[in-house]
């Protein structure tokens, strides 16, 4: 059975995400230790609240340098909701601007739609070849944020292979799920999103 | 398409246990709040609620004990209300499992529990639910809503559209609004305070209080609900989650 990391740097309900991964077939361990998130065949870095406060609470357990780390070896890492958020370059939240993970270009900024939080279920918009939605493309998953990536112009070359981005719309335009090689992120919450979300997380530990 | 009408039973808890009476389906344990969840999860609820009526702290750490064990056999979004006053009680709840927490009466006693709940935990755990009636003429609020409290026996002295702005301001990510004037009616839900409210806030809105009929419910979004609340409907089988789905998509309104 595949081992995987729940990453703990904060408070929040983590024990969810622990339940849905241990559901999806997967031995889940709880920790914010360097070491054992290095290890682990894939690391979940889950998020709640607010950008600032993640990316602190992340660079205090080195979570950062853990993620980087494990791209730089081709080790899977998925984010979840603020956990995906802070992979990217910074994030604003009411003026305040904090430095991201940087592991892909972009701003996390206020959704610009007539009820924000955006609160529910919705729909996304995958694109061809993906792996995380595979057999449940026409499924909602549940959402909550009120922030989001609302531009990403994706550059290939030669060399690279631009990422695969799944879009939502809540009355504006975001980034719902990000797969690029090792590194794949939701901005919903798959642990949260019933038989599709599970349906998500197990097609996650297959490729661990 | 856009994201989905929500529809959320709310189970009434006690020292643990489903207190309202719940006489559908074959349930082994009725009073047992993880099989009624898991219930409802089966049958399409997007959401459940949890209002913990408990007095007592040893009947709130059961309900604690309760949140956890649903957390782990459910997979849907829950909220869980009734007592919480302060940051503690939040981060308790999110431990065990609640992924957000409504507030009431603390909130109404001191504003300022929003904000810091908000800036700990973020807007998105923060529910503020308003019992909210028609302001009788002798204490007259400039909307014509007024806050109360007791289960709505008793007038807050707060005018209740100000108040769920006041809040929004301050933090709330979203707002539960409860018709006390329609609850318990079965009339239908109490549609211009519903739109009062819309009009008012940009968060989302859970509409509560006087569903009785499938045709209920499309109107309440109408008027602006991004969500629809019930406890007795679901729980005496007059409704059932799926029915009042098929209704609200039959009235053009997008659900899971």
């Amino acid at each position: 059975m595949k081992k995987v990391v729940v990453l703990d740097y904060g408070s929040g309900n983590l024990r969810s995400a622990v339940r849905a991964v241990e559901r999806a077939g997967a031995e889940v361990t709880l920790t914010g230790d360097f070491d054992a998130a290095l290890e682990a065949d894939g690391l979940l870095v889950p998020g709640v609240g607010a950008y600032a406060a993640c990316m602190a609470g992340l660079r205090e357990i080195k979570g950062d340098r853990v993620i980087g780390r494990r791209l730089a070896g081709g080790r899977p890492v998925l984010g979840i909701c603020v956990g995906m958020q802070v992979l990217f370059e910074r994030g604003i939240e009411h003026g305040v601007e904090t430095d991201g993970c940087d592991e892909w270009p972009g701003v996390v900024e206020r959704l610009q739609a007539p009820v924000v939080p955006h609160m529910g279920w919705n729909t996304v918009d995958v694109p061809t070849g993906t792996t995380l939605f595979d057999g449940i493309e026409g499924e909602r998953f549940y959402f909550v944020h009120s922030y989001g990536v609302r531009d990403w112009t994706l550059v290939t070359n030669d060399r690279t292979k631009a990422p695969l981005v799944t879009w939502a719309d809540a009355g504006d335009r975001f980034v719902a799920a990000v797969e690029n090689g090792p590194l794949c992120a939701t901005q919903f919450h798959p642990e949260k999103s019933g038989d599709a979300g599970a349906a998500l997380l197990r097609n996650w530990i297959g490729t661990l | 398409m856009g994201v989905a009408v929500r529809v959320i039973p709310c189970l009434d808890v006690h020292g643990g246990r489903v207190v309202k009476g719940i006489n559908f389906l074959d349930l082994r344990d009725a009073g047992d709040p993880v099989e009624l969840a898991r219930t409802y999860d089966a049958e399409g609820a997007d959401e459940l609620t949890f209002l913990d009526i408990s007095a007592s702290h040893e009947e709130r750490a059961t309900t604690m004990e309760m949140v956890s064990r649903c957390a782990e056999e459910v997979f849907i979004p829950l909220t869980v209300g009734g007592g919480v006053s302060s940051t503690a009680d939040v981060d308790r709840l999110l431990r065990a499992g609640a992924d957000k927490v409504a507030v009431n009466t603390a909130a109404i006693r001191r504003p300022e529990l929003v904000a810091e709940i908000a800036d700990r935990f973020g807007n998105q755990v923060l529910v503020l639910s308003v019992d909210a009636r028609r302001a009788p003429e002798e204490a007259a609020t400039d909307s014509g809503w007024e806050v109360t409290t007791h289960g709505g026996r008793q007038s807050a002295g707060l005018d209740a559209i100000a108040w769920a702005k006041q809040a929004c301001d301050l933090g709330a990510g979203e707002i539960l609004l409860n018709a006390m004037d329609a609850d318990g009616t079965t009339d239908g839900f109490d549609l211009d305070l519903i739109a009062a409210v819309r009009h008012e806030v940009t968060v989302p809105v859970i509409a509560s209080g006087g569903a009785g009929a499938v045709d209920h419910f499309p109107p309440a979004v109408d008027a602006g609900a991004d969500a629809v609340l019930a406890a007795t409907v679901f729980h005496f089988g007059t409704l059932r989650i799926g029915e009042v789905k098929d209704g609200l998509r039959a009235a053009g309104h997008p659900v899971r």
